[in-house]
């Protein structure tokens, strides 16, 4: 809990759990500092999606945010980690698309009074990420070495994660047309799990994702359960609003 | 030390010019104004104590059919017009509006009427045998607010700040992207001064956080960025002030890089001193003041919570890394103060250089009690009243602060309690 999450600073010995520093670019090629960067994009890139939906979403957050992604695919493009790869359930009909980004592009278009260009809604982020490494990130998370996330998740939860972040990761790399209203067809209750995780309330099952945080979900336990039961909430409520219109 | 409660999460504090008012405004779309009652003759040393003056629903939720969107009612911000007359003003906005609202009191009522009685029904005519002049007799206090001015359909994007010009007779708004400016008179149009809208929002790195005005210089005025740096425009040098006319920006500390290094830089908030000379800048980890003359880098930093460095991927994912805090100057520019999370608040004397955490709370705070400075212990030698870093409780964090303009008042907004505390504070500086 409460990794530093540097970049280039010295790493100290595992024993000092709190801190981690490096110093050297090297410690950029470490596996745990690989690990800690991808869950750090893949939180990013949820906390994109789960722009709250019934109010516009704060922009000076989502342009934080935005630009902490890039940072990171920057960051692995010059390593060499990033790879293409192929989407796993190609014949899946639903054309997806990042509504976070969506969202930033189109309320500005529509009040410009412009006609939604998907294809320059997605050429946004799939820019940035063309062609996220999608299933690794989830395998590597077996590693012992990870101090953020540890091994032992349950089955099911690490399905679900998976499986949600697959989701992310192929509405990137559709670049044809969609609705918002498919996006949100496919949510099931693995992808509540997805937020409870990542927002550090343990579940019924408990999941080391969010055992690793609980002592620091501890101190702020309320507002991140309320919020995600909110973000439930609005969730329903915009499924509600898509499906009148 | 007064403690007020309230139902609604109170989202900005603001004195007027003199400190006589106080006013705030809440998640709901409320603002109550609390009045300073005058000093008793009887009791010398007992100071003005700020008692309710006049609530009133500011502002209502709406919603944007064209984007199905709400807009929220939550007042961002308050300010007070300078006083011109009897009345007192101030502008109230939301996301979205701001509105300007007068407030009167009446305090007598003219009785004696020829036509009319005392419970205003007409009188019968043939009863009324001489002429009387209706003389003006005193009444209990009424406070009267009304909406004078709507100014609306300025803005696309949030409003995270209003400023009113040292003219008194224009003011500033700005959004994430954009600053207008406003005549008080003139509600269907404004003026736009700033715009870093990009021509493809696919490019959009950068968003205003916060503006002000020039306490002297009606010209001038600064807005403050997400990626941390101070643009100072000047509105004489062209009609859109794109161009800055100063740019402050402190280059990174290449060693404390990370992939949070950006958004912990964000301003959020932005204050002239009093005096002009200075600017004060808050960003999630420091508070900065800025020499107007020297751009390159702040003269002084101050750190607020340095222990939350090493918890940034944490806050990063609950969102507190977002969080918006502000900053006040007290009168004469010597202190800046700031609040922080477990309900502390910290003051930094600029010229001894001393520092104080306090507590805003029920429990640690009586009435007349004096205020027991914090600690936060991050390992070493433990004290007994020590807080640790771990058991911080971000749910509770002092985002609103407000400096009474000449005295030793304070106003500390905590979530849903508003606090006022009285002199002595800089006593306890340690």
């Amino acid at each position: 809990m409460g990794t530093m999450f540097a970049r280039g600073l010295k790493r100290k010995s595992p024993e000092d759990g709190e801190d981690m520093e490096g110093g050297l670019a090297g410690a950029r090629a470490t596996p745990s500092y690989s690990l800690q960067r991808q869950s750090l994009l893949d939180m990013s890139l949820v906390k994109l999606q789960l722009c709250h939906m019934l109010v516009e979403p704060n922009l000076c957050r989502s342009v934080l945010i935005a630009n902490t992604v890039r940072q990171i695919q920057e960051e692995m493009s010059q390593d060499g980690t990033w790879r293409v790869v192929a989407p796993q359930a190609a014949g899946r009909a639903p054309l997806d698309r990042l509504v976070s980004t969506d969202i930033l592009c189109r309320s500005a278009r529509e009040q410009e009074g412009e006609h939604p260009a998907p294809d320059v809604g997605d050429g946004h982020m799939a820019d940035l990420v063309p062609g996220l490494a999608v299933v690794p990130s989830a395998q590597a998370l077996r590693s012992p070495q990870s101090s953020l996330w540890e091994v032992d998740s349950s089955r099911e939860n690490r399905g679900g994660f998976q499986k949600s972040l697959d989701q992310i990761f192929e509405t990137l790399e559709n670049k044809t047309s969609g609705s918002v209203e498919e996006l949100f067809a496919d949510v099931d209750s693995s992808y509540y799990d997805l937020d409870a995780v990542l927002t550090g309330v343990v579940g019924s099952t408990p999941s080391a994702h969010a055992s690793g945080l609980q002592a620091f979900a501890s101190a702020a336990a309320p507002p991140p359960s309320s919020s995600c039961r909110s973000d439930l909430g609005e969730l329903d409520h915009a499924v509600e609003i898509l499906v009148e219109t | 030390m007064k403690p007020v409660g309230g139902t609604d999460i109170i989202s900005t504090v603001e004195f007027n010019h003199t400190g006589e008012l106080l006013a705030t405004g809440d998640k709901g779309g409320r603002v109550v104004i609390f009045q300073r009652e005058p000093e008793s003759k009887n009791a010398p040393h007992s100071q003005g104590e700020y008692d309710v003056y006049s609530t009133f629903q500011s502002h209502e939720p709406e919603f944007d059919y064209l984007k199905s969107l709400e807009i929220e009612e939550k007042i961002n911000k308050i300010k007070w017009l300078p006083q011109q007359n009897a009345a007192h003003s101030l502008l109230s906005t939301n996301d979205k509006t701001i509105k300007l609202w007068k407030i009167t009191e009446r305090d007598k009522r003219p009785e004696g009427y020829n036509l009319k009685d005392e419970e205003g029904k007409l009188k019968d005519l043939s009863t009324v045998t001489s002429l009387q002049v209706p003389v003006l007799k005193p009444m209990d206090l009424m406070v009267e607010v009304s909406p004078r001015r709507v100014f609306a359909n300025g803005h696309t994007y949030h409003i995270n700040s209003i400023s009113v010009n040292s003219d008194c007779e224009t003011y500033m708004s700005a959004d994430d992207l954009r600053i207008n400016l406003w005549h008080l008179a003139i509600t269907d149009r404004s003026f736009n001064i700033v715009d870093i809208k990009p021509a493809n929002m696919e490019d959009l790195t950068e968003v205003i956080t916060a503006s002000e005005f020039h306490p002297h210089h009606c010209n001038l005025f600064v807005y403050s960025s997400s990626k941390g740096s101070l643009r100072l425009c000047d509105m004489r040098a062209a009609a859109l002030c794109d161009k800055h006319s100063k740019l402050f920006e402190e280059p990174e500390d290449p060693s404390n890089r990370s992939f949070f290094s950006e958004i912990i830089s964000s301003v959020s908030d932005v204050k002239f001193s009093h005096s002009g000379r200075y600017m004060l800048t808050r960003d999630y980890l420091t508070v900065k003041v800025w020499d107007l003359n020297m751009e390159a880098r702040p003269i002084e930093t101050y750190q607020v919570h340095d222990y939350l460095r090493s918890k940034l991927c944490s806050l990063y994912e609950n969102d507190c890394i977002f969080d918006k805090f502000e900053c006040a100057w007290n009168g004469s520019d010597s202190v800046i103060m700031t609040g922080a999370y477990n309900n502390f608040f910290r003051m930094f004397d600029r010229n001894t250089k001393r520092d104080v955490t306090l507590e805003a709370s029920r429990e640690s705070s009586k009435p007349r009690a004096v205020l027991k400075p914090r600690r936060v212990c991050v390992g070493g030698k433990r004290r007994r009243d020590d807080i640790s870093v771990d058991s911080l409780d971000f749910t509770k964090k002092i985002l609103h602060t407000a400096w009474h303009p000449a005295e030793n008042i304070i106003a500390i907004a905590a979530t849903n309690n508003l606090y006022i505390f009285q002199d002595k504070v800089n006593s306890e500086m340690h």
